[in-house]
């Protein structure tokens, strides 16, 4: 079990491979769709974003509300794909990775070897074992948005598999390859 | 006639979301851990341990087993010597939505409309409420808590006759296959074949929360169960979709009485989080 700190650095970054089970300690970003909606439209204006992205993880989560005494409720991953059409403008401004579920779609795929950017998969439905990863959690952005605010999370230790590495090798296709039976 | 107050079934649907949301049944779990003895792929038996685990944890500090605690889908079957009293019965069921999700420390992921404003209703609710009406004088409730990463996966057709056993295996197996990842596997599968457009979907949705051990009453459509968990677990996508053997836990088929020049089927996709629970008063 590799371990990562986070943001990335481009050295970490490339010594990752699709497959690989790593242990992410560190600072990261949240956000799902409604906080990508809001950072895409701000930069097709031209305008800054509130945070600034540069070698920055986002993990794509909208957490439980949490109980007395804890940073954070269940937070594990929601799918990926969805925020796929925001991205690529994403990691032109300096975003190295993303956490989160399941497949991405083309466009993000080709864009990841460009940046050097890696995506990591967390277990989706493992929410309560994720939360216990986050130390601390404050709203950075968009706090209207409730669950789906821009928080910062300081983790330490939290359970990923390299699901797209800066190389393009993609986990979701070379996994199931392994142990498919049969053609459809 | 039997008097039932509604608060009673607030009480009930509150109790039920709670439960839900915290206890993974142990019919799920007791598969979960067959299929991690079995499971051939390391990366697999490392996210059902992890999926196991989460349970575990889960029901020990009532703590919701996936942040997306889910849209609110309760069935209701009402026993017709059962005379409601005390006030609206869809008030008091979206009352036990709003009561478990505000002190339980769920998610609240309802949007009150769906295209334009997209505003959060702060409440989970209103839930998605089915109805029916049974003889006797006895209330039962099911409440299913139903993720979206799975809802999204689901699919519905209209297959012809001639489609036939074929048609049905390849449309499920399609699903299943174009879901990949996205859904959280290992999953749950509801199918439901026949009846009209939307009986076809309610019977795939309830289908999902069936017990683990009930198969179809038509030893056709059990073989046509076994026959499908069997294919999808072929299809590789494992546990988490990392790849690997566990892919469905259990395909669960209802089926209703169609029509002449059609054979709808529905596939709807349940996640590993199988939440819901029962209860009759
Ligand atoms: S698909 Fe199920 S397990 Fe996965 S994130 Fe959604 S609710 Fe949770």
């Amino acid at each position: 079990m590799k371990k990562v700190r986070l943001p990335l650095t481009d050295e970490v970054a490339r010594e990752l491979r699709a497959g690989d089970q790593v242990l992410l300690s560190g600072s990261v970003l949240t956000g799902r769709d409604a906080a990508h909606k809001r950072l895409a439209a701000l930069l097709e204006k031209g305008e800054d974003l509130p945070v600034c992205l540069q070698g920055e993880v986002i993990y794509y989560v909208g957490p439980a509300p949490a109980r007395p005494g804890q940073p954070v409720g269940s937070a594990g991953p929601t799918s990926s794909y969805r925020m796929d059409i925001y991205t690529p403008p994403l990691l032109a401004r300096g975003l190295k990775g993303m956490i989160g579920k399941g497949r991405l779609g083309p466009e993000t795929m080709r864009a990841m070897p460009r940046y050097g950017a890696v995506y990591f998969g967390a277990i989706g439905g493992s929410a309560v074992l994720i939360s216990k990863a986050i130390r601390s959690a404050r709203v950075v952005a968009y706090e209207d948005l409730g669950p789906e605010a821009i928080h910062r999370f300081e983790i330490v230790d939290l359970p990923a598999v390299v699901c797209v590495d800066t190389q393009g090798g993609n986990l979701y296709e070379e996994g199931p390859k392994l142990y498919k039976q049969h053609a459809m | 006639m039997r008097e039932l107050d509604v608060a009673r079934i607030t009480q009930a649907v509150a109790e039920l979301f709670l439960e839900a949301n915290y206890v993974i049944g142990t019919d799920v779990m007791d598969k979960l851990a067959q299929s991690q003895a079995v499971e051939p792929s390391p990366l697999g038996r490392m996210v059902l341990e992890q999926i196991i685990e989460n349970n575990t944890i889960g029901a020990r500090e009532r703590m919701p087993v996936c942040q997306d605690t889910g849209l609110s889908v309760v069935y209701l079957s009402i026993g017709q010597e059962v005379h409601l009293v005390g006030g609206s019965l869809e008030e008091a069921v979206n009352a036990g939505v709003r009561k478990a999700y505000q002190e339980g420390y769920l998610r609240k992921s309802i949007v009150a409309e769906p295209l334009f404003d997209r505003k959060n209703t702060g409440d989970n609710t209103p839930c998605v409420l089915h109805v029916r009406l049974i003889p006797g004088d006895k209330v039962q409730i099911t409440a299913i808590a139903k993720g979206f990463g799975s809802e999204n996966m689901s699919q519905l057709k209209m297959l012809t006759p001639s489609d036939g056993v074929e048609g049905v295996k390849r449309f499920v197996l399609r699903v299943v296959e174009e879901a990949g990842p996205n859904p959280c596997p290992p999953l749950v599968v509801g199918v439901g074949i026949g009846g009209s457009f939307e009986l076809c979907a309610l019977m795939a949705k309830r289908a999902t929360s069936l017990p683990m051990s009930r198969s179809h009453r038509d030893p056709r459509y059990k073989a046509l169960e076994d026959d499908l968990e069997r294919e999808i677990n072929r299809l590789g996508i494992g546990p988490a979709g990392y790849g690997g053997q566990t892919t469905a836990l259990k395909v669960h088929i209802m089926t209703a009485p169609t029509h002449i020049a059609g054979l709808p089927v529905a596939v709807n996709i349940c996640c590993h989080a199988a939440r819901h629970a029962e209860m009759t008063l």
